[in-house]
């Protein structure tokens, strides 16, 4: 479906620039909408003592998640290669239903919003939905 | 049915007092045609709607935005009969415009996002929550009339 041009790029690449910084607090922040607000995605992470917002584990998880971020912008023109690893990750082992990405992206979207209000214009909306588009599916890959 | 508990109505009555129908209804609007462009099909009347600055310019849309955040302001205050208070809305969507009712799904995660916007952190995920669970019923309404 989805195809990135290069002004795309360009946006998605200047707005990251600007939200790197945050990066941690924006994966802490998604990630905890996430599971308050889609309660269904609580069921990957019954292993953790902890699942209210900002909670130690959803913290470091949100750390994690923006690290695999911050890799495929770096790898923004070849995602399905550049995260081939990420992708049988979440294929074989962690098993997420792919359907949940679009949940994650969402939630990332919502928290892009609230930080940076006067930079999200519908411009950069659209190219930060494309991104994690094509990397929800550069993730589910392997699937099947 | 839906219901909503006495804290969750003040909650969404909250955030919907924040909002500003004027400003964010052509937000959301424009956001739903620049991001998933696939729901110009159905704003044949509207003239330039193909590129993002022409969404952004574009009188009808801005006209059209408010319209439809004045409609959301009904299911706010019949949050306990929004059903009812859509069936009319729901049959027009389906017989006269023939719109993909997956498309309400989109509206109001557009709606969100230009609330978050507006909002910022008085949208914490509590709220998000609260404020989805209200979206859903309305989207389900809309949704109600096509068989």
């Amino acid at each position: 479906m989805t195809h990135l041009s290069a002004k795309d790029k360009d946006i998605v690449k200047g707005f990251w620039a600007k939200m790197s910084g945050k990066a941690e607090d924006i994966g802490t922040d998604a990630l905890s909408r996430m599971l308050a607000v889609y309660p269904q995605t609580k069921t990957y992470f019954s292993h953790w003592k902890d699942l209210s917002p900002s909670s130690a584990p959803v913290k470091k998880h949100g750390k994690t998640v923006m690290s695999g971020v911050a890799d495929a912008v770096s790898k923004i023109d070849d995602l399905s290669g550049g995260l081939l690893t990420l992708s049988e990750l979440h294929a074989f082992t962690l098993r997420v239903d792919p359907a949940n990405f679009k949940i994650l992206a969402h939630n990332l979207i919502v928290v892009m919003a609230i930080m940076f209000p006067a930079d999200f214009t519908p411009e950069v909306h659209v190219a930060m939905d494309k991104f994690l588009g094509a990397l929800a599916r550069a993730l589910s890959e392997k699937y099947r | 049915m839906v219901k909503f508990t006495e804290k969750e109505r003040s909650t969404i009555r909250a955030i919907w007092e924040k909002v500003n129908i004027d400003e964010v209804g052509p937000d959301a609007l424009a956001r739903v045609l620049i991001v998933y462009p696939w729901t110009e099909r159905y704003f044949g009347t509207f003239g330039d709607i193909f590129t993002a600055s022409a969404v952004l310019n574009n009188a009808k849309v801005v006209a059209h935005g408010k319209v439809v955040l004045k409609a959301l302001d009904e299911a706010v205050k019949n949050m306990d009969n929004i059903k009812k208070t859509y069936a009319y809305l729901s049959r027009l969507h389906y017989e006269v415009f023939h719109v993909d009712p997956d498309n309400f799904r989109l509206l109001a995660d557009c709606i969100t996002i230009a609330i978050a916007c507006k909002v910022k952190s008085a949208l914490d995920p509590q709220v998000q929550a609260t404020w989805k669970k209200f979206l859903s019923a309305v989207v389900d309404a809309m949704n109600s009339q096509y068989y």
